[in-house]
């Protein structure tokens, strides 16, 4: 039996063409502003459209099965991710004295930046190569579009496909386990399309009413920079835990009031979105007795309140004001931003900054309310840590997930008591409900690989930037936060890639392995490794 | 009473036995070999064949049938039978299962399947275990009234604190009755001044607390708490229910099977039960698992012999108390006689459950002592009963010996009966009966 690569291909194709749908909402914007910055994307929609439909000829009647299903999950992202490259590269270009040239230079017109800048949008990375946040420097419509990226990819471009596609019905359960975050899926209904509709439906539902909201807090005068603009861009990027913000200080440039709405929204998008379905089915129970929902609850508060208490308690912190965001500060609404303050001692923006911040890197948003590089060690170690946790499975969340780590932990406890009672047959529980041994092998192979490939890619970081000859401008922390905010799906690390920073000074090699990190980090290493094997091509 | 029995198996035909002095019995049973034994051994009319079949009911005679009684080991078949006896009778309809799924079911929705009484033999074995579990010492315990009354028997064991007084003296409880003794495989009605002795076993009646105190009494031990170390051996259904059972009275017992699928199965099944997977007859496994330090052994695996050995091996390694569940009932004698603290026959169980239906209307619970050498049984009192009215001294003296009244409960409220005690109509009496006597009085009361 060999792999059916056309039927694969058709498929792709077929999702490539429908996607020159979502170069709508860029174009809109950009009519809505002028009609600056609209070509691009109707050069990408018309490429997306030949593309699609021809790989969708190389097969008329695709039929998948579990191998066509991996790799076509796999082409798919990526696929993606390359005609998302598109825009960022053909911004700004015209013709001047018969040649094409770029009017004006920006980091996104690099190959390289432009492949990192739309696989971090598409799988909700949210780590950046944007040189300068600025809508003279960017027009509106592609930063909606780089915020959009994020939407599409949130709750998974092959979930929206088997939604939406009639000829992914078939097959389409397996397609979005390759796809979907967490060990396994849920249906919620005997039709799999019908289920992967009720997920975006719930997942579209949420992400419009934080819109609404934002832009509420606006008209009511609570946040001065929250336009129109910025609330469906923040929308776009929290529901889909993606993190991309239009602004360099990303929340930091916005009210406290903002700040304390987002965190609810993060936390949402980290949670199984199949429990929202229960919810509205008027099963709210479901929620509560969910293992995993508990367990990130009780991550989730405890990270918060640790991290709260630190910086609550910390005189380091005594001075660290949100002065700084005025300097960079360049979003559209000019006006003062209304809250620099010593975090020491205060209890509200302890409590806010804590709780934001370990929601924000627990849930792989990597939204910043403030440049958490300032924070002391301990802190900042917290968060480190928090990358290693990651959402719920079946949120829009990346990293490991609360629900493997669930698993984990009792299986070690398991794994104690067998000891002092070697004959003892314990199953593993969740809810009440006894897992399959082979779904726990499953759940640590994933871990142990996940730590292998941070580990190996730290490696291969330090060695590029070594052989780039500066060794030095690489430290430990900023290589081993940039591997797990890529591979984790998270966005900011640490020192040079921290919040305010951004990726742009690794090299083209550099950025496009975290390219591939963020990859098979978002399909969650197996569909993508799979095809590294050669079991997967021959029989 | 016409009373149709499907299933001449042991079940089955010892229901046969006991009905067939009082009523016309009916048995069915699709094996020749067992309706020959069955027509010469009872007075009773054996048919052969099917008992889901309604040609075959009919030959029986289903539709001027009184009770009918699907007693087959196939809980299925059981439960067909009684839906097509319904179809063309108004017989009482009892069903024998064994799968705890059926009468979950079945309570759910009372009537399901054509089942009017459904009897779930294994969970009825557990339950027994449990509550013997429940009093240490106990040979035999059985509730009433709603769990207000409760009737145990005890062995008295060498050394006890009640050997060789009076009943009298050893009458220190407040709201218990001494209802007979059995001695040399003899009822005796003790009076003040019979003396208790070793061996004997004494029946009382009284409040679930009297009992518990009575218990203690006689032997040192305490009854089950939820820090003692419970051992079931064998995961059948029995062993799985008595789990269950015990896992709820906040114990955390441990259960160990042999057969890893099952094992599993149980493992997945009973979140607060640690269950091994080994061979029991294993001694170094027992010895690993500290079985020694058990307080208590329930052996219900499929076996009687291996049960006699795991409990025999438990004991000997040093565990407190041991219960083995025997299939056949003929062993129950020999199991205790030879250092079982306590056999358990579940058709035995199932026998004492469903006799209750065949009992005329008021009388609510029984409980059967002694392979049927006597009977426990609770009466809602009528007007027209010889007790209603009457002081317990005087209603007796009318009486033959053998009745033992030992306990009441009027509404919620529990009275001692003694000389002096004036039943009312309504009460609830537990009486204690001479199976001698049982024909005679039982229509008085």
């Amino acid at each position: 039996m060999k792999v059916d690569w056309r039927a694969s291909a058709s498929l792709v194709g077929r999702v490539t063409k429908y996607l020159s749908v979502a170069f709508v909402v860029p174009v809109a914007t950009g009519l809505v502003y002028g009609g600056r910055g609209i070509v691009p994307f109707l050069v990408t929609g018309a490429v997306a459209i030949g593309l699609g439909s021809a790989l969708e000829r190389l097969d008329d009647d695709p039929d998948i099965g579990a191998r066509e299903g991996f790799l076509m999950v796999a082409a798919t992202w990526f696929v993606v991710s390359l005609v998302g490259t598109l825009p960022y590269m053909l911004e700004h270009l015209t013709i001047q004295n018969g040649s094409l040239v770029h009017a004006t230079e920006t980091t996104l017109q690099r190959p390289e930046n432009a492949l990192f800048e739309s696989m971090s949008g598409f799988t909700t990375t949210g780590a950046t190569v944007i040189g300068s946040f600025s809508f003279e420097d960017h027009t509106r419509a592609l930063m909606m579009w780089r915020q959009m990226t994020q939407w599409l990819g949130g709750m998974g471009i092959v979930v929206l496909a088997v939604a939406i596609l009639p000829e992914l019905s078939v097959g389409g359960a397996q397609l979005m386990d390759a796809e979907a975050p967490g060990p396994g899926i849920e249906k919620l209904t005997p039709r799999i399309a019908e289920t992967a509709r009720a997920l975006w439906v719930a997942y579209a539902g949420i992400t419009v009413l934080e819109m609404v909201l934002l832009y509420g807090l606006h008209v009511g005068g609570l946040a001065p920079n929250m336009t129109a603009y910025n609330a469906i861009a923040h929308g776009f990027t929290t529901m889909s835990t993606g993190g991309f913000s239009p602004e360099a200080r990303s929340i930091e440039a916005f009210s406290a009031v903002v700040q304390w709405l987002i965190i609810p929204f993060m936390v949402a998008a980290g949670v199984n979105f199949a429990l929202f379905w229960h919810v509205t089915r008027g099963n709210p129970r479901k929620l509560i007795e969910d293992a995993e929902f508990r367990a990130y609850a009780g991550v989730i508060g405890a990270l918060a309140a640790i991290a709260a208490s630190i910086l609550y308690l910390d005189p380091g912190l005594a001075g660290a004001t949100t002065d700084a965001a005025a300097q960079h500060y360049d979003g559209v609404a000019a006006g003062p931003i209304t809250h620099t303050f010593p975090i020491f001692g205060d209890v509200e923006g302890a409590l806010r900054q804590g709780t934001f911040q370990a929601v924000s890197i627990v849930t792989t948003t990597g939204y910043a309310s403030m440049d958490f590089n300032a924070w002391s060690g301990a802190a900042k170690y917290l968060l480190v840590f928090a990358m290693f946790v990651g959402g719920s499975a079946g949120s829009t969340g990346g990293g490991i997930k609360i629900v493997r780590w669930v698993v984990i932990v009792k299986s070690l406890r398991r794994e104690l008591f067998t000891t002092v009672h070697p004959d003892a047959v314990r199953p593993v529980r969740l809810a009440g409900k006894a897992l399959d041994e082979r779904a726990i092998r499953g759940i640590y192979a994933f871990t142990l690989l996940y730590f292998v490939i941070f580990f190996v890619a730290t490696i291969a970081l330090v060695v590029d930037a070594t052989l780039a000859g500066r060794p030095e401008s690489l430290s430990v922390l900023e290589a081993m936060t940039a591997i797990a905010a890529t591979l984790g799906n998270i966005g900011p690390g640490l020192e040079l890639v921290g919040p305010m920073g951004s990726y742009i000074d690794f090299s083209a090699e550099a950025k496009v392995f975290m390219v591939v990190l963020m990859w098979i980090g978002r399909l969650e290493i197996f569909p993508v490794l799979v095809l590294l094997t050669r079991g997967y091509w021959s029989s | 009473m016409r009373v149709v029995v499907v299933g001449a198996g042991e079940v089955g035909s010892n229901i046969a036995a006991s009905l067939a002095d009082a009523h016309d019995v009916v048995v069915v049973d699709n094996d020749p070999e067992r309706v020959e034994a069955v027509t010469y051994r009872l007075d009773v009319l054996a048919i052969e064949g099917d008992g889901t079949s309604l040609a075959v009911l009919e030959e029986a005679g289903v539709e001027n049938a009184d009770m009918f009684i699907a007693s087959t080991d196939s809980d299925e078949t059981n439960m067909v039978s009684c839906a097509t006896a319904k179809t063309v009778s108004d017989a009482f309809t009892v069903a024998r299962v064994r799968k705890t799924d059926y009468l979950t079911t079945w309570r759910g929705a009372e009537g399901a399947f054509g089942v009017d009484f459904m009897v779930c033999t294994d969970l009825l074995a557990a339950q027994t275990i449990v509550r013997i579990a429940g009093l240490p010492g106990a040979q035999d315990v059985d509730s009433f009234s709603d769990g207000r009354v409760r009737m145990a028997e005890f062995e008295i064991p060498e050394g006890s604190s009640l050997a060789n007084q009076t009943v009298a003296s050893a009458d220190r409880f407040d709201s218990l009755t001494f209802a007979a003794i059995f001695r040399n495989g003899d009822v005796e009605i003790p009076r003040g001044d019979t003396r208790i002795e070793t061996g004997d076993r004494v029946v009382v009646i009284g409040s679930p607390e009297s009992c518990r105190l009575f218990a203690a009494e006689v032997t040192p031990e305490t009854g089950l708490e939820d820090s003692d170390d419970v051992f079931v051996v064998g995961g059948s259904e029995i062993g799985y229910q008595t789990a269950k059972l015990l896992q709820s009275e906040g114990l955390t017992p441990r259960i160990i099977e042999r057969d890893p699928e099952r094992a599993r199965e149980l493992a997945e099944d009973l979140a607060e039960s640690v269950v091994l997977e080994n061979d029991a007859t294993d001694i170094a496994f027992l010895e690993r698992e500290h079985v020694s330090d058990a307080d208590l052994v329930v052996a219900t695996l499929p076996n009687d012999e291996e049960n006699l050995l795991v409990s025999l091996l438990a004991k000997r390694l040093g565990a407190k108390r041991t219960v083995a569940v025997v299939e056949d009932g003929d062993y129950t004698d020999v199991f205790e006689a030879v250092g079982v603290d306590v056999a358990v026959n579940p058709r035995e169980v199932t026998a004492e459950e469903i006799t209750r239906f065949t009992r005329e209307e008021h009388t609510q619970n029984v409980a059967i002592l002694e392979h049927d050498r006597a009977e426990v049984l609770e009466i809602e009192v009528s007007a027209e009963s010889l007790l209603a009215n009457r002081t317990i001294a005087d209603a007796t003296s009318d009486l033959p010996r053998g009745v033992v009244v030992g306990a009441i409960t009027r509404g919620d409220a529990f009275v001692t009966p003694r000389g002096d005690t004036v039943v009312e109509p309504g009460d609830h009496v537990v009486v204690f009966i001479d199976t001698e006597v049982l024909a005679e009085v039982e229509s008085k009361l």
